[in-house]
């Protein structure tokens, strides 16, 4: 299921200066029926807020990719998005397996998908390298055995 | 013409406010205010969906009369594929053609044909190396429009070459005018439609200034003049040159079908349609070579300006289809019209970013803000009542300065409730000076 988490809106970590807008969705693990209505709603948000086409076209892939994720490897997580005057971030933070070498991780075709998400037709290898081909800057922090955050930047 | 003409208007009198318009419409582009529905120019597709679902036909389209073509010298019939479709026991294409040239036409050009010639284009287009895939369509002109509004960055996925309609157009006129020494001016070529959005495209081009086609009349309109001639013997002239394949552009796959490619994707029905753009814009298809998406089910054959039930013609087409020996054009045809029509899109096709809450993007987040807390509030029901489509659009509807959160009738009754409890409250207050008194014991 798909829920605003309202408690975290006031975390003051990652949140850089002058936040004009943040939403906070929980992702399941493994819960593939609703897997990308979290990027289509950041999607709709971002035309409606006017952001260049172009900009909305590259952030909805790096937002897809990056609740697939979620969806796909994790055990579950949450999805910010957050706009400042300049930059548009999606941050991604689960508990999770962790990414043990990021390297590997970045390369496309490589993909530690379980079988479920490959019957789908998910598990690629082109979650991350998509993701890192969108975003102007990307950040991940991971730590085997308990999660991985991302932070996505789009400069405006 | 304004900037916004548009084809699908609204019937004042017939309209009896109710829902089923503004729920169906796939650009939110209707509202009931005042007991009456009201399109929104900027938002309307022309897709034909409110003439399809409104059960009281107050929802109508405009094309031209018939009497329209007194106003040229030469007529030139110009009969989408999806006509052929309509008629019973028709065993090949003649006698339509054949009957169009009695109800006033003094040529017919079909736009199959014009199909056949765009069909070479695009597979010449889809050859080059590097274009953006997949390749989207752009015969429909509803779907276009849906991108403009709804899905801007896949503008240039669009295919940016003329319609068949505009094609056979030209040719028809070009050939008509060289053949009699006609000026062009004095010709006039009339698309036989089967839906709202191709007479729109006539008054309104997008990726052009103008049209070459000088009018668009609904196949409604000419279904009984036909049918009428049909009852009279075979002609035996041969008048059909499209074939069958071209014919097939009137049904869903017909393109593909056509270009005899296997890489493509054939979806319609706008609702269908829309979830298939959403994954495009992922780029979740970007192994897909040809994307041919129509506004209607079953293609154009499904119309709503068509008499026929949609699957019905859309066999009688392929029956048709099958009995059509005409060859394909060949290169020197595909040449001539290269060097002698307009066969590319001349202008952009512009995004028309009507979504958008404000043209500032610090006041747009405010305004979402807004919208988000009063969206919280609404009771999440998307009956309709209050006139927009949904809770979410009501809300974007108040703080776009549209409507107002009493719109809602249960926001509204709760109000009563409040204000009917607090008159309750007063009335039991009794004044100070009046206490102990007769009349207010008991």
């Amino acid at each position: 299921m798909l829920e605003e988490i309202k408690a975290f809106n006031n975390e003051p970590d990652n949140s850089p200066e002058g936040v004009l807008i943040r939403h906070v969705y929980s992702i399941e693990a493994e819960d593939f029926s609703s897997a990308g209505e979290v990027s289509r709603k950041i999607k709709n948000l971002l035309k409606q807020l006017g952001v260049d086409s172009e900009l909305v076209r590259r952030a909805a892939i790096a937002c897809y990719e990056a609740e697939l994720n979620l969806v796909i490897h994790s055990w579950g997580g949450k999805l910010t998005f957050q706009v400042t005057p300049n930059l548009i971030q999606i941050i991604t933070e689960d508990e999770g397996p962790g990414i043990p070498d990021i390297d590997l991780a970045m390369k496309e075709g490589y993909s530690t998908a379980s079988e479920l998400a490959r019957e789908l037709g998910f598990g690629a290898g082109m979650g991350l390298p998509n993701i890192k081909r969108c975003a102007d800057t990307v950040i991940i922090q991971s730590k085997a055995g308990q999660g991985t955050k991302l932070i996505i930047n789009f400069n405006i | 013409m304004g900037e916004y003409y548009h084809s699908v208007t609204l019937e004042k009198s017939k309209c009896m406010g109710c829902t089923n318009c503004i729920k169906r419409c796939p650009t939110e582009a209707i509202r009931v205010r005042d007991g009456k529905a009201r399109i929104i120019d900027e938002r309307c597709i022309d897709c034909g969906e409110c003439i399809r679902v409104c059960p009281y036909h107050a929802k109508i389209a405009v094309t031209d009369p018939l009497s329209i073509l007194d106003n040229y010298r030469y007529k030139i019939a110009l009969p989408a594929p999806s006509l052929f479709g309509q008629f019973k026991n028709l065993s090949n294409c003649e006698k339509v053609i054949g009957a169009l040239k009695s109800i006033g036409f003094d040529y017919v050009y079909e736009v199959a044909k014009g199909a056949d010639i765009v069909t070479q284009l695009i597979r010449e287009k889809l050859a080059i190396p590097d274009i953006n895939k997949p390749l989207i369509s752009s015969a429909c002109p509803a779907i276009v429009r849906l991108i403009q509004v709804r899905f801007p960055n896949l503008l240039n996925h669009l295919v940016r070459i003329e319609s068949p309609m505009e094609v056979a157009a030209q040719m028809a006129k070009k050939e008509a005018s060289e053949k009699l020494g006609i000026p062009i001016q004095e010709i006039g070529a009339f698309f036989i439609t089967p839906c709202a959005a191709k007479m729109t495209s006539i008054r309104n081009p997008i990726g052009n200034e103008t049209s070459h086609v000088d009018g668009a009349i609904s196949i409604l309109d000419v279904y009984g003049p036909i049918t009428s001639y049909l009852k009279i013997p075979d002609n035996t002239e041969k008048l059909q040159k499209a074939t069958g394949e071209g014919l097939y552009w009137a049904v869903t796959g017909g393109e593909g079908r056509a270009m005899g490619i296997e890489n493509y994707l054939a979806v319609d029905g706008i609702h269908n349609v829309i979830p298939v753009l959403e994954e495009i814009e992922n780029n979740k298809m970007s192994d897909l070579d040809y994307f041919e998406a129509l506004a209607c089910a079953g293609g154009c054959v499904g119309g709503p300006l068509t008499f026929e039930n949609g699957y019905v013609a859309k066999n009688r087409i392929r029956l048709l289809a099958k009995n059509i020996k005409n060859p394909a054009p060949l290169d020197p045809e595909i040449q001539y019209v290269k060097e002698n029509i307009q066969w590319k899109l001349q202008k952009n096709i512009i995004e028309k970013p009507v979504m958008k809450l404000d043209s500032d993007i610090v006041a747009a987040i405010q305004k979402m803000e807004t919208m988000e807390r009063i969206h919280r509030n609404l009771p999440g029901l998307d009956c309709g009542s209050c006139g927009s489509p949904s809770c979410r659009t009501l809300a974007e509807d108040i703080v776009r300065g549209n409507a107002s959160e009493m719109d809602c009738v249960f926001k509204l009754r709760e109000k009563v409730k409040a204000l009917a409890e607090e008159m309750i409250e007063l009335s039991e207050k009794i004044p100070s000076g009046r206490k102990g008194l007769k009349s207010y014991e008991s």
